[in-house]
């Protein structure tokens, strides 16, 4: 393992873009930073800019307002750079599937490397999305 | 503010050095797409113009695709925040459009909910103002003890968030012995702790510091730009749906419309720290009170012929829905009304300087933050043609135009 690498792994930075979801799975990928779950023990800290971030969480269904931020927001981070798409919503649009104004998922618009799937997902869930994200990339 | 108004604002400068930032969608001050463009003059604020579209999901116009027990969880992603405000609202409305009363149980349960989902709110809103002001050690303690009634909403709905609790005709789950006595030893340990935040609000020098004589709204112009919920209330002004308009049980239920007289940050959050209080109270009298019986009515997918408004009081201020039905599954038109877009014209104001008022750059995320805007739910279209660099919003007429064009 590489002194790079072995420094991403110990502190994946995250940056959270919301694309357009109801604020139930913001509100959890915050409850995941908070004393009860504390994801910031793995290292992972919430920046505010996308040029300091290693992954994009992305929650909600894309709007067809929002993805020209999103691409630039995206486009803005240093490789190597990984997605993690939280909630139904951000798969597949969700409940909002079929809204004109929303896109069928995300993975239409930028490559997802990890999805984590629930309408919000548990912290717990996030938790395990962020950590399986690690173990990929431990691996490649 | 509009652009018009910005670019008067530019003449009458005695410095004409203004600087426009740019804020949002991204930003680490809002959790939510929300685009925000700040004059500044140096350190103040002399102008601010606001474009809440980008979460714009068109959901009103997906409520009539779908029928109306699909519609509760649609309804309900309106904003994961204020679920439950939201499909008490819608269930109000449709109950009221099949002419039925539900059962003296369901009512207290869907009131109990309320009242939980408004203490998870609150105190969310306490975490993320501490945060704004740089306060991240009360932004913590706050969230630790805010999982007590995110567990106890997960134990009676199988779910933190979105609860899905209130179904057309009633409530989806009872309410069982065991889980009452939870739900009480819960709220102990809520009301004890959020004492102790009353004590910090009141007496800490930092929350005194970043809060007091920031973002004032005066009560007249609070009335003049509608503003609702928790910011009127602070601004000394009693108005709450739950006591003017009471809808399930508030009549019974007893409570007091918390008001504040600052006008300013500071007194947003101790009304918001007092009606958590007031809500643990409800909750205890509901578990109390609470008749035996069913939880829920049967009623018919398709309701009559007939249109309904009902109003709730969310977390953030009142919130109005109203349905129209022509007696197939499918409503013929839903239209919601939600509190933070009240509250947006309120928030120009205060984020705006004036003679006798400074607003500085620093104090603009605990600003935007005293309002609880959830743009999740206040998303709107607007038209803009980039190359002539014209913005318009359809009028009623062309609308209908297009719409009934747009369907066929």
């Amino acid at each position: 393992m590489n002194l790079v690498k072995w420094a991403r792994l110990k502190s994946p930075w995250l940056l959270h873009f919301n694309t357009g979801a109801c604020n139930a799975c913001d509100i959890e990928v915050l409850a995941a930073l908070t004393p009860r779950y504390d994801l910031e023990r793995f290292g992972a800290l919430l920046k505010a800019s996308p040029r300091h971030a290693d992954v994009l969480v992305v929650t909600g269904p894309v709007t067809r307002q929002v993805k020209d931020r999103l691409l630039r927001v995206y486009n803005q981070m240093p490789d190597p750079k990984f997605v993690v798409a939280v909630g139904t919503c951000c798969i597949s649009g969700g409940v909002f599937n079929g809204c004109y104004n929303v896109y069928p998922g995300l993975d239409s618009i930028i490559p997802v490397d990890a999805y984590i799937f629930g309408c919000p997902p548990k912290p717990e869930a996030i938790i395990n999305g962020v950590v399986a994200l690690l173990k990929k990339l431990e691996a490649s | 503010m509009q652009e018009e108004e910005l670019q008067k604002t530019e003449k009458k400068s005695a410095y004409e050095l203004f600087f426009d930032i740019p804020v949002g969608p991204q930003h680490p001050a809002l959790k939510e797409p929300a685009f925000f463009k700040f004059r500044v003059e140096g350190e103040r604020v002399v102008g601010v113009d606001v474009d809440v579209s980008y979460n714009h999901r068109g959901i009103e116009r997906a409520l009539e695709d779908r029928n109306y027990i699909q519609n509760i969880y649609l309804i309900e992603r309106i904003c994961g925040i204020c679920n439950v405000a939201h499909t008490l609202c819608y269930a109000q409305a449709v109950e009221q459009l099949h002419g039925k009363e539900i059962p003296p149980r369901a009512n207290y349960i869907r009131l109990m909910m309320e009242e939980l989902a408004r203490i998870h709110s609150h105190m969310l809103w306490l975490g993320v103002a501490a945060h704004e002001i740089g306060f991240d050690t009360l932004f913590m303690y706050v969230w630790r003890d805010r999982e007590v009634v995110m567990d106890l909403i997960e134990m009676l709905t199988g779910n933190r968030v979105t609860t899905a609790v209130n179904t057309i005709g009633g409530v989806r789950r009872d309410v069982s012995n065991e889980a009452k006595d939870k739900v009480k030893k819960g709220m102990n340990v809520l009301e004890e702790r959020l004492k102790y935040y009353r004590k910090v609000a009141l007496n800490d020098p930092t929350v005194n510091a970043r809060c007091s004589g920031v973002g004032i709204l005066k009560p007249k112009d609070a009335i003049r730009l509608c503003a609702v919920g928790p910011t009127l209330r602070a601004s000394g002004v009693k108005n709450d749906v739950r006591k003017d308009d009471p809808y399930t049980l508030h009549d019974e239920v007893p409570f007091n419309v918390i008001t504040f007289d600052t006008m300013d940050v500071f007194a947003r959050v101790l009304v918001r720290i007092d009606e958590t209080l007031e809500s643990v109270n409800m909750v205890r009298y509901c578990l109390d009170h609470m008749p035996n019986g069913d939880v829920r009515i049967k009623l018919p997918l398709s309701p009559p012929v007939g249109e309904a408004i009902s109003r709730v009081e969310a977390p953030r201020g009142e919130l109005i829905h109203y349905a129209r039905s022509n007696g197939t599954k499918n409503p013929e038109r839903y239209k919601v009304r939600t509190p933070t877009f009240e509250n947006l014209p309120s928030v120009s104001e205060m984020l705006t300087s004036k003679s006798d008022y400074e607003v500085n750059i620093a104090d603009i995320p605990i600003i935007l933050a005293s309002i609880d805007p959830c743009f999740s739910c206040t998303a709107r279209m607007e038209f803009r043609d980039v190359s002539k660099g014209k913005t318009w919003i359809w009028s009623l007429k062309e609308l209908k135009a297009h719409c009934s064009k747009s369907r066929r």
